[in-house]
C-alpha cells in the first residue's frame, strides 16, 4: 500500500469505521469489474456516510462504482477509472412498509429474497423478480435495469418505482417522486436512475408500489416443432382476453439449459422433469387468480396451443410452477455459467418482428457454427445467448455484431449486456449510437459534474 | 408584439396560422385552473418542421414559448405566465398509425384522448389513461402533465403508456426519445420528459401502447350513511388483494350537486357513495364484483347497486365525470385541489378537510380517486371577493399541508404548473429543487420554454404568496380527471 492509498483508506475508515474498509488486494478481488480491481472498498452504514464518501471522492477525484451483491458487475463497459468500490450491502433496512397503502420503502442493499418474506406476510409481493434474484439486492436490480418475466403483466421497475433518494456525484443528497401510488409533483428524476448502472447517483432509498399476490397460479408449458408455431401461440394469447402473468418462449437449447445441473445450482427450485424437451421450442405461460379464472385460462390456452400445432401441453400448479418460473427467470445467469465466453444479446423488438429477428440471429449463429440459446419474453424482448468454444471466439464476435445490426435494421433495440471482458472494447455493448446520446451526456454532467460515478460504464461512453 | 416577429410567423404559418388580436388572445389566457395571463400571440403549426421554425423565431426575438393542447389543464401548464408565443397543437391532430397486432399507436400531440380509444375500439383496444376531460383534452397535453384518470388505479397513468416521443427542444433541435420497441439503450429520457409540464420540449409526436379492452366489466355503486364506512371499505378491498379498475368516491354534498344536474340516480340523502369498477375475464369480474359487494355490505353500505348494462354503467360514470361541471353551477368560482395521500389516511384526511372548511366558512365538496388516495376537494368561493379568494388559497394550502404531513404529495395528476410551484419547497429540499432546475436547464438552457412553471423562483422559496385575484366572474373550468 502506498502513502496516497493509505491516506484514502484512513479517511474512509473515519467515515465508515475501520472494519468497513478493505484495502487488502486479496479482498478487493471480489470487487473486480472486467479485470479491473479498485484501490479500496468501503461499506457505508447509512445514507449520510454514503454521501460523505462521495463528497470525499469528488474532492480527491476518485472514481467510485456503487454496487450491491456484485452479481451483475459484468454488465456494461469497464470503468475508465476505478478507485473505490462503494459496497451498499450494509444499507439493508426496510424503512417502511404499509400494506394498506401498497407502499414500501427500502434501502438499496436489502436482498430481494428478504423482501419477499416481509411482503408475503401480507399476501403481497414486488414483481421485481429478476435474474440473480436469489442473491441480488434491490438496489443492484434497479440500477442494472434487468427485467423479470413478470413484466408481461406488471411492467418494469419504471412502472412501480414511486420515488428515490440518491446521492449525486458531488455528494449532495437529493430525491424525487414520493411514497404514494400516484404523484406528479416535480420531475421524475428517479426514472433515469433505473438502469443507469450508478452513473448518475448512488441510490440510498427506493420507494415501491407493492402488489397483491395472485390467489393461485397455473403455468402451462407447450412444446412446438418450430419457433414460428411457438410464436403463433404467443400471438393468440396476446390477442385474447386472457391476462397472463408471464409468457416466455424458449429455444430447444434454452430448454435443455434450464434442466441442467448448472441451472439447479443457480435456482434450486426444481424444474419439473419431462416438461421441457431439448428437441422442441417451448412456450411457458403462467396465470393467476381463482380456480374459475385458472380453469378458463387453461381451457383457452389448451385450445390455442392445439391450434398452433403444439406437440404437447402440460399444466403446472402451485407445487411445480414456481420451480419452472425460477429457472426461466434465471436464464441469464444459467447461460453465463454454462460457458466461459457466453455472450448475451438483448434484442427489444416489436412482437410481430420477433420471428424475423430470432431467425436472423439463429442464422448468423449457425453460419458461424456457434452454439446458441434464446429466451424471448412475449412482449418483445429476446435474450439471445452465444456459447463460443475456444477456437470460435473470432467468429462469435462477428456474429454478435451481425445480429445486433440486423435487429437494429428491423427497428429493434439491440445491446450486448454480457460478453467476455476482453471483447467489450470491440463490441457495441450498448448498441448503436442513438440521436439522444448527447442529451444523456449533458444529463450526466448535471448529476456527476466531476465524472466520478462509474465513469465509462454506460451507453455513449458515459 | 414585435412586428418583425409577427411578420415572420405569418410568413411561416399563413395568415390563419397566427392569432394576435386582443379579442382572440383572451381565449388563450386561461386553462382549467383559476390563473390567467395573456400571450402575445398564438400560433398553429401543422408539422414538426414548422414547430422547429417557431422555436427558432422565439429564440431570435427572445420570446417565451408555451405549448398548448386543449387548455383543459388544472395547474396553469398551458398559460403563458410571462407572455410570449403560445404554440397550439390544435392542427396537429392526426392519428398517424395504428398497429393493432403490436398494440401501438403513433399520434400527433393534438389528438383528443378519447378519439384514440374510439378509433381503436373496433380492434378491441383502447388508450387506457382516461382523464375526466378525455373528450376534450389532447394526448400531447396528457404527456406533458402525465395525466391520470379514474382507471389509472389498475391501468397506470400516462407515463406507463408512452413508449417514444418526438420532441423539439427550445434550442430548435428535433429529438427522438425511446422507440416503439421495448428497452431502448441509455437513460430513460422518455420517462423523464413525460410529466415535465412542457418545460423540457414541445412534443410533436407520441408513440403509445394500446391496451386490450376487458372481456367483462362490473360497475358497482355503494351507498353509505357515513364517510368513514366508505373509506374503510376502500382500505379493506385492498387488503383482500383486489385492485379495482377504478374506485371513486363522492361525498354527500357533491352527490346532491351532481344528481340535480346529471340525474345519474345517486341517492340524495346519503353521506357518501363509492363507484367501483372491476374488469377482466368474465370469471374475474364476476368474482371480484362479488367480493367487493361483500366488503361494501360488511362496512355498512346501505345499498349496493350493480349496473345491469352498459347504459346504466355509462350513466353512473356520467355522474362522476360531470361532477365538476355540476359544481360549477353552484358558485362563481371553485378551486380544485389535487393532493394525494396514502389511502389508509383517508378517514383522517377527510375529517381534517371538513374542519378546514368550517374554519374558513367554505363549503368543501369531496370527490376523488379513493383507490389511489388522490383527493379532489372542491372549495366553492367567489373570486370577486378578495378576502374570499385569499381564504380559499389559505384553506387549500392547509389541506395540502395536511396531505404532506401524512406522507402524501401536493399533486396526484393535475401538475404543479404555476399554481403549486410555491408549494414545492414543502415537499422538496433546496438541493432537490436545484437538481431539478439543472436538469431542466439541460433541455431548456435559456428558460425560454414555459417559464415560471413547476420550480419556484429561487427568491420566493419557502414563502407562501397569495396570488392576485383573477378577473371576476369566470365560472369554473372543465372537469379534472
Amino acid at each position: 500500500m502506498n502513502a496516497a492509498s493509505a491516506t484514502i483508506s484512513s479517511r474512509l475508515a473515519e467515515i465508515a469505521g475501520p472494519s468497513n474498509v478493505s484495502a487488502d488486494p486479496a479482498q478487493l478481488e471480489a470487487y473486480e469489474i472486467c479485470g479491473k480491481t479498485p484501490g479500496a472498498a468501503v461499506r457505508p452504514g447509512s445514507s449520510e456516510e454514503a454521501a460523505e464518501i462521495v463528497k470525499f471522492a469528488a474532492a480527491e477525484k476518485l472514481a467510485i462504482v456503487p454496487m450491491g451483491a456484485r452479481t451483475k458487475l459484468g454488465m456494461g463497459l469497464p470503468p475508465r477509472q476505478y478507485d473505490l468500490a462503494l459496497d451498499m450491502t450494509r444499507l439493508d433496512r426496510v424503512i417502511a412498509y404499509d400494506p394498506g397503502d401498497l407502499t414500501l420503502s427500502v434501502e438499496p442493499g436489502t436482498p430481494l429474497r428478504r423482501l419477499e418474506g416481509v411482503l408475503a406476510g401480507h399476501r403481497q409481493f414486488l414483481p421485481l423478480d429478476a435474474p440473480f434474484a436469489n442473491r441480488a439486492t434491490v438496489g443492484g436490480t434497479i440500477a442494472s435495469g434487468v427485467d423479470s418475466p413478470l413484466r408481461q403483466f406488471y411492467g418494469t421497475a419504471r412502472d412501480y418505482v414511486l420515488g428515490m433518494e440518491f446521492v449525486t456525484g458531488d455528494g449532495t443528497a437529493a430525491k424525487s417522486g414520493g411514497r404514494v401510488v400516484k404523484n406528479v409533483s416535480g420531475y421524475d428524476l428517479h426514472k433515469v436512475m433505473i438502469g443507469a448502472l450508478g452513473t448518475l447517483g448512488v441510490i440510498t432509498k427506493i420507494n415501491f408500489r407493492t402488489f397483491p399476490l395472485p390467489g393461485a397460479t397455473r403455468t402451462f408449458v407447450a412444446g412446438f416443432s418450430s419457433s414460428e408455431r411457438a410464436l403463433d401461440l404467443r400471438h393468440s394469447v396476446a390477442s385474447s382476453p386472457l391476462r397472463p402473468l408471464t409468457v416466455e418462449i424458449l429455444s430447444p437449447r434454452a430448454a435443455e439449459l434450464l434442466s441442467s445441473d448448472v441451472a439447479a445450482g443457480i435456482e434450486p427450485g426444481p424444474m419439473p422433469p419431462g416438461e421441457l424437451s431439448k428437441e422442441q421450442w417451448a412456450v411457458m405461460a403462467s396465470f393467476g387468480g381463482t380456480g374459475k379464472i385458472l380453469e378458463r385460462s387453461e381451457l383457452e390456452v389448451r385450445r390455442m396451443a392445439e391450434e398452433a400445432g403444439a406437440a404437447g401441453i402440460a399444466a403446472l400448479g402451485d407445487d411445480k410452477g414456481p420451480g419452472a418460473f425460477g429457472r426461466t427467470r434465471e436464464f441469464i445467469p444459467i447461460a453465463l455459467e454454462s460457458s466461459a465466453a457466453t455472450t448475451i444479446l438483448k434484442l427489444g423488438v416489436l412482437p410481430t418482428r420477433m420471428r424475423q429477428v430470432l431467425d436472423a440471429a439463429a442464422k448468423a449463429a449457425d453460419a458461424a457454427e456457434l452454439r446458441w440459446a434464446a429466451l424471448a419474453r412475449g412482449l418483445g424482448v429476446i435474450y439471445f445467448a452465444l456459447f463460443p468454444s475456444e477456437e470460435a471466439l473470432g467468429r462469435a464476435l462477428l456474429a454478435a455484431n451481425d445480429i445486433l445490426t440486423e435487429c437494429a435494421a428491423l427497428g429493434g433495440n439491440a445491446a450486448i449486456p454480457w460478453c467476455p471482458a476482453a471483447w467489450k472494447s470491440a463490441l457495441p455493448v450498448w448498441g448503436l449510437d442513438r440521436g439522444d446520446f448527447e442529451q444523456m451526456r449533458k444529463l450526466k454532467r448535471v448529476f456527476d459534474p466531476h465524472g466520478i460515478l462509474a465513469p465509462g460504464r454506460f451507453a455513449g461512453g458515459i | 408584439m414585435n412586428s418583425r416577429l409577427l411578420h415572420n410567423l405569418k410568413k411561416l404559418l399563413g395568415r390563419d396560422g397566427v392569432l394576435y388580436e386582443p379579442e382572440d388572445l383572451m381565449l388563450y389566457e386561461y386553462d382549467g385552473s383559476v390563473e390567467t395571463a395573456r400571450p402575445n400571440c398564438v400560433v398553429f403549426p401543422r408539422t414538426a418542421a414548422e414547430v422547429v421554425e417557431i422555436v427558432r423565431l422565439a429564440n431570435r426575438y427572445l420570446m417565451p414559448l408555451v405549448g398548448r393542447g386543449a387548455g383543459t389543464g388544472l395547474s396553469g401548464g398551458a398559460i403563458a405566465r410571462q407572455g410570449g408565443i403560445i404554440t397550439s397543437f390544435a392542427r396537429m391532430n392526426r392519428i398517424l398509425e395504428i398497429d393493432a397486432e403490436n398494440q401501438r399507436a403513433r399520434v400527433q400531440p393534438g389528438v383528443v384522448n378519447s378519439d384514440l380509444s374510439v378509433a381503436t375500439e373496433h380492434l378491441g383496444l383502447h388508450f387506457a389513461p382516461d382523464p375526466s376531460s378525455q373528450k376534450a383534452c389532447t394526448i400531447g397535453g396528457n404527456v406533458s402533465e402525465n395525466s391520470g384518470g379514474p382507471h389509472t388505479l389498475a391501468y397506470g397513468v400516462t407515463t406507463n403508456h408512452v413508449l417514444a416521443l418526438e420532441v423539439v427542444l427550445p434550442t430548435g433541435e428535433l429529438l427522438h426519445l425511446g422507440n416503439s420497441a421495448l428497452d431502448a439503450s441509455g437513460y430513460d429520457l422518455t420517462g423523464l420528459f413525460v410529466g415535465s409540464e412542457g418545460t423540457f420540449g414541445l412534443v410533436t409526436e407520441i408513440t403509445v401502447k394500446l391496451t386490450r379492452l376487458p372481456e367483462a366489466t362490473k360497475t358497482l355503486l355503494a351507498v353509505y350513511e357515513s364517510v368513514d364506512d366508505a373509506t374503510e371499505t376502500v382500505v379493506e378491498i385492498t387488503a383482500r388483494g383486489i385492485t379495482p379498475a377504478a374506485c371513486e368516491m363522492l361525498d354527500g354534498w357533491t352527490i346532491r350537486a351532481v344528481e340535480d344536474y346529471v340525474h345519474a340516480g345517486f341517492p340524495l340523502d346519503c353521506a357518501a357513495i363509492l363507484l367501483i369498477e372491476v374488469d377482466g375475464l368474465r370469471e374475474a369480474a364476476e368474482y371480484e364484483g362479488a367480493e367487493v359487494a361483500e366488503v361494501c355490505r360488511l362496512h355498512r353500505a346501505r345499498e349496493v347497486r350493480v349496473a345491469r348494462d352498459a347504459c346504466e354503467r355509462d350513466l353512473l360514470w356520467k355522474g362522476r365525470k360531470n361532477a365538476f361541471g355540476a359544481v360549477g353551477r353552484l358558485s362563481p368560482t371553485y378551486y380544485t385541489q389535487d393532493g394525494v395521500i396514502p389511502r389508509t389516511k383517508l378517514p383522517a384526511t377527510l375529517r381534517r378537510i371538513s374542519e378546514i372548511g368550517q374554519k374558513y366558512g367554505f363549503a368543501i365538496g369531496n370527490i376523488f380517486h379513493a383507490g389511489d388516495g388522490n383527493l379532489h376537494p372542491i372549495i366553492l368561493f367567489d373570486a370577486r371577493d378578495q378576502q374570499q379568494f385569499r381564504n380559499a388559497v389559505a384553506a387549500s394550502d392547509e389541506i395540502i399541508q395536511f396531505c404532506i404531513e401524512v406522507g402524501g404529495a401536493i399533486t396526484g395528476e393535475h401538475g404543479v404548473g404555476m399554481e403549486k410551484d410555491r408549494l414545492m419547497p414543502l415537499l422538496f429540499s433546496e438541493a432537490d429543487l436545484d437538481l431539478m432546475r439543472s436538469v431542466r436547464d439541460v433541455f431548456n438552457p435559456a428558460g425560454l420554454l414555459n417559464p415560471g412553471k413547476i420550480l419556484p423562483t429561487p427568491k420566493g422559496c419557502g414563502e407562501i404568496h397569495v396570488r392576485p385575484a383573477p378577473e371576476p366572474a369566470r365560472a369554473s373550468g372543465p372537469a379534472p380527471a
